[in-house]
């Protein structure tokens, strides 16, 4: 049973995750391109910085620095008389209270709050590929666009929202379609991420030594499980391949491009 | 000194060389700089092995893909398919379960289970597929004057192929194939993290670098030092292939040499 959960559990992950990310990358890339200095280091570190760092070593990274991050704030604010310091040689001591979830909470807060890391700890790194991909498509705007906007007399924040942001989604499409394709991906690493996520349940159900206390006794089919769990990202990115290329057509439309030209003239 | 003892005694822990048991107290900076650089070996024999070994399947894949028997050509556009389109993580689970119980019928596929063998075949098809797209692609943008020219030149089959086709292709890939290889370098570090063991404790940087932070509960040390290694690593990869395309671009005039972009993926 838990491993169709386990489905339910990626897909509700992608589909959290898809926006927030999406929503971090329009607000980094909007500070960014921001006039004021400091606003835009702030944005353009945070696209470096998170692109810089290689791979899972991220994700192992960020699970626990934000884990801790938070028990450290809630430490300060809930027990500010505490004696101890937190950092004791190898141990990270926090009072009771300020555990992050209380130890008395029950199983499912556990479960959900690992859960919430994991969605924030996506949406962080892809946030900041997404903002460089949107970054990228606010500037690849046709420059005569934003200037007739100008000569019809609109003020900077008219025109990046009525004419750049409008525009540039036909520019961000190509790079935020391979992005989800890049996210589709990563949610394996959830396993990583201590979530029982399809391939904990793989590896569980799968392995011989469990189900010989069920009804079901069988030998390993851990391949088995994997296999079907690869056809799964298969078919998964298929169906996203030609989702994609249907939006982008539609995208095209009526845009001051090469394809949307094309496209213009096939309708003549 | 004390630190040089600890090099003496971890610098090829990961190979199986020096002190057998890993430092159970203390976690001093030399311990884990040298642990997780020692981890390296791994992360740099993976790379180095399946890129090598990957660039003659690619070229192959990639002309495959472009050829006109529509066999060779499915064949070689699922191939490219399969492993794209699939998460790695679980190209390694699925791989390693499969020798697994391969290895149960016949003793021959015993290495296989092994990381050294097991999860160099599985990163030597990863990067032949994804380095076959990149070939595939430059091969499609091969400028249609310089074949052309080879057929005016009497050129036909292999000798074209060898003088004018491949060469071309190389270059236009070239920016797009540094790219796949550093992004192979840093997926590298999935390895042990997947199916495959880490025997005795000889794990690759990543392993190294989570076994501290779960010892000491400190994640905020053992990554910045693996991330330090891997950008050390870019750098040099960065170097390297820059000077093999120097070379292959050395009959161009100056200025339309196509410029290398820092792009890396983060999942693959």
């Amino acid at each position: 049973m838990g491993f169709y959960v386990s489905f339910g559990t990626v897909l509700l992950l992608l589909a959290i995750t898809a926006p927030l990310a999406l929503s971090f990358g329009f607000g980094g890339a909007m500070a960014a391109r921001s006039p004021i200095a400091p606003l835009s280091w702030i944005g353009k570190a945070y696209i470096a910085i998170v692109r810089g760092v290689p791979d899972i070593a991220f994700f192992l990274f960020f699970v626990i620095a934000l884990d801790q991050g938070i028990e450290v704030l809630r430490h300060y604010a809930k027990c500010p008389d505490w004696p101890d310091a937190i950092r004791q040689g190898n141990d990270f001591l926090v009072c009771p209270e300020a555990k992050m979830p209380l130890g008395n909470a029950p199983q499912w807060v556990h479960e959900s709050y690992g859960f919430m890391v994991a969605v924030f700890t996506f949406a962080i790194v892809f946030g900041a590929f997404a903002a460089n991909v949107i970054f990228g498509a606010m500037r690849a705007v046709p420059r005569a666009q934003l200037e007739t906007a100008e000569a019809y007399g609109m003020t900077r924040r008219q025109t990046f929202w009525r004419i750049v942001v409008p525009q540039m989604w036909v520019f961000a499409l190509p790079g935020l379609g391979n992005l989800w394709m890049v996210l589709i991906k990563a949610t394996p690493l959830l396993f990583l991420l201590g979530v029982e996520d399809i391939v904990y349940w793989a590896r569980e159900l799968g392995s011989s030594k469990a189900p010989r206390f069920t009804d079901y006794p069988h030998g390993d089919w851990r391949m088995w499980y994997f296999l079907v769990l690869l056809v799964f990202y298969l078919a998964f990115t298929r169906v996203s391949e030609i989702v994609l290329d249907r939006v982008m057509r539609r995208l095209t439309r009526g845009q001051a491009t090469a394809a949307g030209e094309a496209q213009r003239k096939a309708a003549l | 000194m004390e630190c040089l003892d600890t090099i003496a005694d971890y610098a090829f822990r990961s190979i199986g060389f020096g002190e057998r048991l890993l430092p159970r107290e203390g976690y001093t900076l030399c311990q884990q700089f040298t642990l997780i650089g020692s981890g390296m070996i791994w992360n740099i024999y993976f790379g180095v092995v399946a890129l090598i070994a990957g660039f003659g399947l690619a070229t192959a894949v990639a002309v495959g893909k472009a050829s006109n028997n529509r066999v060779i050509q499915k064949l070689s556009a699922w191939f490219i398919f399969l492993f794209r389109g699939s998460p790695l993580f679980i190209q390694f689970f699925f791989a390693y379960f499969v020798f697994l119980s391969l290895k149960g019928q016949y003793a021959f596929f015993d290495p296989f289970t092994s990381a050294w063998l097991g999860a160099l075949i599985v990163l030597f098809l990863n990067t032949s597929a994804y380095t076959g797209e990149i070939f595939y692609g430059a091969l499609q943008s091969i400028p249609k004057g310089d074949i052309e020219a080879a057929d005016a030149y009497g050129l036909s089959g292999w000798s074209r192929f060898r003088r004018v086709i491949w060469p071309t292709m190389l270059r236009l890939a070239w920016p797009a194939y540094t790219n796949e290889g550093i992004f192979l370098f840093h997926s590298t570090t999935l390895v042990f993290f997947s199916g495959f063991p880490a025997w005795q404790q000889r794990g690759d940087a990543l392993y190294y670098a989570s076994f501290f932070a779960d010892k000491t509960f400190n994640p905020f040390v053992p990554y910045p030092i693996l991330a330090f290694y891997f950008i050390l690593l870019t750098l040099l990869i960065i170097t390297i292939m820059g000077r093999i395309g120097k070379r292959l671009n050395r009959h161009l005039p100056q200025d339309a040499k196509p410029k290398f972009r820092f792009r890396p993926q983060i999942i693959r």
